[in-house]
């Protein structure tokens, strides 16, 4: 029997702002889960991520957003991930969302939106009980 | 018997300050033996081991936001021995400063109070300002958007959906006139929060002073232009680091040269706070970033006291309320000592650490906003008992987005019920001479003179930083914070505790025609100018960046013929090349 197969995944931080001091701390929270994590490191396009994700086969995309561009940028990382047959990734973002937003953001297909002051534990349990099943092993 | 404590006994005062102890202190840590007094011994024996019997002390971290642990009491036996307060502390406007670089501070003026602000356009922002200062706001400070920051174009594809959103959009010395309409140059002082493109902007800023009929020798304000603390925390650099090193030099010639009034950099622990460091982190980071560029200008051939009066700083105030203050004294006290002894400036003006501060905006909370209120307010007071020379107080709704002019006129309000109500500001470091205060500033010193010795030992700041080194050492203090929170062994109101449901806040919300507009200025700009005239500027530009020469005649000249920022920037990076950080998770 093989051994359960870790989660992965990919946190990025798209546009041009560079303040990843939250990006970091959830990246070392989820290794810490026990997940795999891929940190794209900074000012990522939606292109680059979509092909990150796609070369890394992420079960989870954690977007970690401040500046206000996530309305320009999300939607087209989530036709991008269609294109590529990456539907059933999941996607959850971080950072400073307005709530205004939010809904327009769910309707693109985002999973959920973490505000500041989110627990470590919140996002991991949310992570652990949304990522597509483990194709089966056997 | 001697109430000082004695030489042998004083060995355990000598250790270096503790290290950030958020991921779990040895409980008794902080209550280690000292040499105590004779009253003091029987104080303990006879009034606290009595009381200690009956009710334990709270099942707590006694320690700073950072981690330090703290004693439940401090005295004499607090300070080391021999400990004589008139030279190690003195008096304000003397070396070594502890007390203040002004003998009268804020009797003779208050701080600035300067307001960070910027968004949308230069049109919206420039009405902001002149509203701020109709409300008795008394320095003016710019707050650039991202793509303005990263020196790209309002039109530039990877600007999109970042236009006119953290700040204001600057795409030309034509935005940069509208930014400051009706706002004479010589009548207040300008901070801009810029940093790899500064010397652009500078040059944007030197000709609309220069349109205006301002003469530079009359211009007053702050670049903030510290780009070693983008590479260490909030990563908004351009070209590499020796370039970068070489641009800023650039800038602190120029303006040791020109521009006498106006500070060319404002050296910058504000960033690396917000980053998650520790208090001991922003204090030894920045100052050591200081030293790197008075040694970098030295290198250029300027003369010590050329350059170091018109170096300036920039701190953090954050929560623990005792920690930030004897922060800034210590600074104050390191920047004496470097100055002096490290590098031999003669004049007093070189050791004087000037310094501007603004609230935490990382300890500012998106839920129950108006606790925020309360947040700053006490932040705010420990940067004027600390004696700083300007302050930004962060409005209420800035974890959320930026602020409405409701928040802002709250946050301006805060400051002046500090200055007129609450009378902080009759006497000069009324906290001088407080045991703790005292203590906390000692070891804030030493530890950052370890970080020093350190950092000197890598090579220097540049190399520091490309190892990786203050990166690493705050992306740990920030987890170990958030693992303390996580765990409640620190708490902040209404997130981790005592948390409700509320209805959301009305925010500040700057939509995609910022972009649309700044873009069709764009496209008329490049139609109207000469275009010519353009390339030749910034072929001289691209020549000087490639020789020894300072930019910043060239620089002038490119704004002078209308190119956009993102033109400059773009003939820079074609000469330095750009910069991407190793990645370190």
């Amino acid at each position: 029997m093989a051994a359960e197969r870790k989660i992965r995944v990919l946190v990025a931080k798209p546009g041009l702002d560079g303040h990843d001091r939250g990006a970091k701390v959830v990246a070392r929270g989820l290794r810490d889960a026990g997940m795999e994590v891929i940190y794209t490191g900074l000012r990522q396009t939606p292109e680059m991520i979509a092909a990150a994700a796609l070369q890394e086969d992420v079960d989870c995309i954690g977007l970690s957003i401040l500046s206000g561009a996530h309305n320009a940028l999300v939607p087209r990382l989530m036709v991008l991930l269609r294109e590529r047959g990456l539907e059933d990734v999941l996607v959850v973002i971080g950072g400073i969302i307005p709530d205004a937003d939010t809904a327009a953001l769910k309707q693109a297909g985002v999973a959920a939106v973490f505000p500041p002051g989110t627990s470590m534990r919140e996002i991991i349990e949310f992570i652990q009980g949304h990522v597509r099943p483990a194709p089966a092993l056997d | 018997m001697p109430l000082k404590p004695s030489p042998e006994a004083n060995l355990n005062q000598a250790q270096p300050a503790p290290s950030s102890n958020l991921a779990g202190s040895d409980p008794g840590a902080d209550q280690e033996p000292r040499p105590l007094s004779p009253a003091e011994t029987a104080w303990e024996r006879e009034v606290l081991e009595p009381v200690l019997g009956r009710t334990p002390e709270r099942d707590w971290d006694f320690t700073t936001l950072s981690g330090v642990p703290i004693r439940r009491l401090y005295t004499a036996a607090d300070l080391p021995s021999g400990f004589d307060f008139e030279r190690e502390v003195g008096f304000p406007g003397a070396p070594p400063y502890v007390r203040g670089i002004h003998p009268t501070l804020y009797r003779g003026r208050l701080w600035t109070m300067r307001q960070f602000s910027g968004f949308a356009t230069a049109e919206e922002t420039n009405e902001r300002y002149r509203y701020l200062l109709s409300q008795g706001q008394t320095g003016l400070s710019v707050a650039f958007d991202l793509p303005t920051l990263m020196g790209y174009d309002s039109d530039h594809p990877l600007s999109e959906g970042e236009v006119g959103k953290c700040g204001v959009a600057i795409d030309s010395v034509a935005d940069m006139e509208r930014l400051f309409a009706g706002i004479r140059l010589d009548q207040v002082t300008v901070s801009m929060t810029i940093n790899a493109p500064a010397a652009a902007i500078w040059a944007m800023y030197l000709v609309a002073a220069e349109k205006q009929g301002v003469a530079w020798s009359r211009l007053s304000g702050t670049l903030q232009n510290d780009i070693l603390k983008e590479y260490i925390a909030q990563k908004e650099y351009i070209y590499p680091p020796e370039p970068s090193m070489r641009l800023v030099v650039d800038t602190i010639e120029f303006a040791a040269r020109q521009t006498p009034r106006f500070n060319p950099i404002s050296i910058s622990g504000y960033h690396i706070r917000e980053a998650g460091s520790t208090a001991l982190q922003e204090l030894a980071f920045t100052l050591r970033d200081g030293m790197e560029y008075v040694d970098w200008s030295l290198r250029r051939g300027l003369r010590v006291d050329e350059f170091a009066p018109q170096l300036s700083f920039f701190f953090n105030a954050h929560s623990d309320f005792f920690e930030e203050i004897a922060k800034y004294r210590a600074a104050r006290k390191l920047w004496c000592q470097v100055m002096t002894e490290r590098y031999g400036a003669k004049l007093a003006r070189s050791a004087r650490l000037r310094f501007h501060t603004q609230t935490a905006g990382v300890s500012l909370s998106a839920q129950q906003p108006f606790n925020n209120v309360a947040r700053v307010a006490l932040q705010a007071l420990a940067a004027v008992l600390g004696g700083t020379q300007s302050l930004h107080t962060n409005s209420l709704d800035e974890a959320l987005a930026l602020p409405t002019a409701e928040a802002a006129t709250i946050a301006l309000r805060t400051q002046q019920i500090l200055a007129f109500e609450t009378g902080v500001a009759n006497t000069v470091d009324p906290l001088g001479g407080s045991y703790f205060v005292e203590r906390l500033t000692l070891d804030l010193a030493r530890g950052a003179e370890d970080y020093f010795r350190r950092i000197d030992e890598m090579g220097g700041m540049v190399a520091a930083v490309e190892r990786g080194f203050p990166q690493r050492e705050i992306a740990e203090a920030a987890y170990q914070y958030q693992c303390a929170l996580e765990r409640k062994r620190k708490i902040m109101v209404g997130v981790n505790e005592f948390a409700t449901e509320e209805a959301p806040l009305e925010t500040l919300y700057i939509d995609e025609r910022v972009r649309v507009r700044q873009a069709e200025n764009l496209r008329r700009l490049r139609a109207e100018r000469d275009g010519a005239a353009v390339e030749r500027a910034l072929s001289a530009l691209r020549r000087a960046a490639d020789s020894e020469a300072n930019t910043m005649p060239a620089l002038l000249d490119c704004v002078r013929a209308y190119a956009s920022l993102g033109e400059i920037s773009e003939a820079l990076r074609g000469v330095f090349g750009s910069y991407t950080e190793t990645s370190l998770t």
